[in-house]
């Protein structure tokens, strides 16, 4: 097959996989499948950037994600005025401690030369900052929680619209990434894993914990979601309800109207998101592929591919792969931002690493590591699996049960008191049945890295040492 | 004097023995992870569900002899059922290398590959565990639950605070200290041992002396599935077997065979050790033990703890982040840092 034929044949077919959930089980399924392969692609496409591009294993796609939602959530909430009021002023001035400390190490570490001065002092001053900033700081926050616990009880955020969230998400993910960066680059490969897995589990923890700022495991509902509308909204609007009579051709009086409104209105909303989301994907695809063919992205690949020599021709091999995980960051954490402003709520409960890292990585070996369209493709081809498994696995267990029916009481092991019989089985296999597709993952994982590589829609023209 | 005595039990009871146990438990994860760094030389991220995959099948073992009316008496079953589970993870890992790693190994794949394709086995391994088990957390520690309980310590001592035992943290302290013992043995002293290190400190002069490769990664990968399986199975008896919660263990245990020093048995110990006992310290609230220590009018008012237990992650990251950056070698160097 020629290199061309090859991504639109596979495009297409997933096309027409997607038009036969739409006709099959229902347009409404098909677009919820539709935006979440969106994000997805969008997810591989950053981690394609970070692995494929320059070889750096993030073991904490989850982090990203997990900060998008959470900047999602500090932009669109409303404020709330009696937390600001209550402990608002004590948490920011412990912030500004935490600049200042951060502010004294950097001129310690920057403006002394006698190493241990240096080291001591750096040591001292976050022993003292500690010290210092926590009661300030845990004040501040008792105050804050304390104020109307069941319905907030904590600071909200800005009020201003979700879609400016997705830009703010981009800008604190190229922190976070800069400083593990900083810390994890020019070591081993598998330093930067753990580094990125574990601040991917400090993550999720601040966002269960901290409840002044998220609310922690009592989740917010109900985000703000413009330019979206909401489907009760649209279901009162006239121009909506002349629109649906117009497309179905019925009368606002027929019985069966009513119902189609509301039908309608949850397939526009969701049309709204896949449109949104589409815009995103072109521009960042766009992005990267035009990235990945200029000068640096040539220069990224021969750092992946041969870091030595690289690096005798003078280019500075941590730097630019520091510069590469933020870009990856950065759009990471746009997903993670798009991925809450599509729930309308954050659960950080939610943030698992099996579906928020680990998947994301399937995605992109699947896919194709180092080329864009690839990754886009891997995106939509195990999101969909990923989705359908459940239904299949869903399926099985209720005809296996059903098969089942008539042997209920055969025993199948009798050792001692250990009697189990037919039915317990079958209560194991239906427990048991949602698991099914993390084993279909890591097996599609494990297959496509030992029988492709390369992946679905490989890189063009790449000699990569697998 | 009394107050001395009460705040020396006090820390014994909720901070040494705890992190004791605690660390050895680490220290047995940390040796198999090392060994692995050591021999095949990548991070083996299953390593965690590996300990799940062994604690599951004792239990089952356990469920089975306790069917039978077999038991230990004082002792857990577990103890009894460990070997079988030691033989099935055994034998998993093997199959695994088989599968998957022999591949890589052969082709001198970049480590990091190797690397993603334990993140391969350990989403097989894990959903595996939750297909068989479910996501539920299971108890099976039975026999005498205390070797010293805190009521008849202040019976018998008449301090206010009470000093207790549970029988999982002695066992995992002995079992731990005679599994160590007998794998330095076996490192020192027998010949598939030094076959070992010597494949490990340079693997192409290994091979010109006659050293089969594959046998000594077999050796290693039974090694380390039995050291992941005690791991897991005192862990288990100590708190309780959660699925996730073995997942979760992988950046401790990261963490302490990172500190030792990549690579180094000796290190992956003392890690262990050391970060059990800041996770502990640092999420310990010494309100009491304060009280005790200080005169009657500067009694703090807080819990005085450094760190919420929500946050013990992020003790064993930055014991990994300050290792990474001050001595990315670890405490006893280990050897290989650069990719």
């Amino acid at each position: 097959m020629s290199q061309s034929l090859r991504p639109i044949l596979l495009f297409s077919a997933m096309a027409i996989a997607l038009l036969a959930v739409g006709f099959g089980q229902g347009w409404s399924v098909m677009l919820v499948i539709l935006n979440l392969c969106l994000i997805s692609a969008v997810m591989s496409v950053g981690l394609n950037m970070q692995w494929g591009y320059a070889g750096l294993f993030n073991a904490g796609v989850m982090a990203f994600v997990a900060v998008g939602g959470m900047v999602a959530v500090l932009i669109s909430e409303p404020p709330v005025r009696a937390g600001w009021e209550a402990g608002g002023l004590r948490i920011g001035i412990a912030g500004l401690l935490v600049a200042v400390f951060i502010g004294l190490i950097y001129a310690v570490r920057r403006f002394v030369s006698t190493k241990w001065i240096k080291n001591w002092g750096t040591a001292a001053l976050l022993v003292a900052g500690y010290f210092i900033i926590r009661p300030v700081f845990e004040g501040g926050v008792t105050a804050v929680e304390s104020i109307a616990a069941a319905s907030a009880g904590n600071l909200g955020g800005l009020g201003l619209n979700i879609l400016v969230s997705w830009g703010v998400a981009a800008v604190v993910c190229v922190g976070v990434a800069w400083v593990i960066g900083r810390i994890a680059l020019g070591l081993r490969a598998d330093y930067l894993a753990i580094a990125t897995l574990g601040i991917s589990e400090i993550v999720v923890a601040v966002a269960k914990n901290e409840e002044w700022m998220t609310r922690g495991v009592k989740n917010i509902t109900s985000l703000k979601r413009a330019p979206v509308p909401r489907e009760t909204n649209l279901q009162q609007a006239e121009w909506f309800q002349n629109l649906v009579s117009g497309v179905t051709g019925l009368d606002p009086t027929d019985a069966d109207f009513k119902l189609r409104v509301i039908e309608f209105s949850s397939i526009f909303v969701k049309l709204c998101f896949t449109f949104l989301f589409a815009a995103v994907l072109a521009i960042v695809l766009f992005l990267a592929i035009r990235a990945l063919n200029s000068p640096w992205g040539r220069m990224m690949r021969a750092i992946r591919d041969n870091d030595v020599a690289a690096s005798a021709m003078g280019k500075n091999v941590v730097k630019r792969h520091r510069e590469v995980f933020i870009v990856g960051a950065a759009i990471l954490g746009v997903s993670g931002a798009m991925l809450t402003t599509l729930d309308g709520q954050f659960t950080p409960t939610g943030y698992q690493p099996l579906r928020y890292t680990f998947l994301i990585w399937v995605m992109v070996i699947v896919g194709g590591s180092g080329n864009n369209l690839g990754a886009v493709l891997g995106g939509f081809v195990i999101w969909f699996f990923w989705i359908e498994a459940e239904v299949a696995a869903q399926w099985l267990s209720v005809n296996v049960e059903r098969l089942l029916l008539p042997y209920l009481d055969v025993v199948i092991i009798n050792i001692g008191d250990v009697v189990l019989n037919v039915q317990d089985g079958v209560v194991w296999l239906k427990n048991a049945a949602p698991h099914f597709r993390y084993l279909l993952m890591g097996l599609v994982l494990l297959l496509a890295l030992r029988f492709s590589p390369r992946g679905l829609i490989p890189e063009a023209g790449a000699a990569r040492a697998h | 004097m009394v107050d001395l005595l009460n705040a020396i039990v006090l820390m014994l009871n909720f901070v040494i023995i705890p992190a004791t146990s605690y660390g050895a438990q680490l220290a047995l994860g940390a040796l198999g992870v090392t060994l692995v760094y050591g021999i095949l030389r990548f991070g083996n991220f299953a390593h965690g569900d590996t300990m799940a995959f062994g604690t599951m099948f004792t239990i089952f073992f356990t469920w089975l002899f306790q069917g039978l009316g077999l038991s230990l008496g004082v002792l857990p079953t577990a103890l009894l059922a460990l070997p079988f589970g030691i033989a099935v993870t055994a034998l998993y890992a093997v199959s695994m290398d088989r599968v998957v790693y022999r591949h890589y190994r052969f082709k001198r794949s970049a480590p990091v590959i190797l690397t993603i394709a334990s993140v391969g086995v350990m989403f097989v391994t894990n959903s595996f565990v939750r297909f068989m088990i479910g996501t539920n957390e299971q108890r099976f520690s039975d026999g005498q639950k205390f070797i010293i309980k805190a009521r008849e310590f202040k019976e018998w001592s008449g301090l206010s605070e009470g000093l207790k035992l549970k029988t999982t943290e002695a066992l995992t302290i002995v079992v731990a200290g005679m599994a160590v013992a007998a794998l330095f043995w076996f490192l020192q002293r027998t010949r598939m041992g030094k076959a070992m290190r010597a494949y490990s400190d340079n693997e192409d002069l290994a091979l010109l002396s006659g050293i089969n490769p594959e046998r000594v990664v077999m050796v290693t990968w039974i090694i380390t599935a039995a050291l992941a399986t005690l791991a897991g199975v005192l862990f288990g008896l100590d708190k309780s077997f959660k699925p996730f919660t073995y997942f979760q263990l992988l950046l401790p245990i990261f963490a302490a065979a990172i500190l030792g020093g990549v690579g180094n048995p000796l290190g992956a110990i003392a890690g262990g050790f050391v970060v059990a006992f800041s996770e502990v310290m640092v999420t310990y609230p010494y309100k009491k033990f304060l009280k005790y220590m200080m005169p009657e009018n500067l009694e703090p008012s807080g819990l005085m703890q450094l760190l919420t237990v929500d946050y013990k992650f992020a003790v064993s990251f930055i014991i990994l982040v300050a290792v990474l950056l001050i001595k990315p070698t670890g405490l006893f160097s280990g050897k290989v840092i650069r990719a």
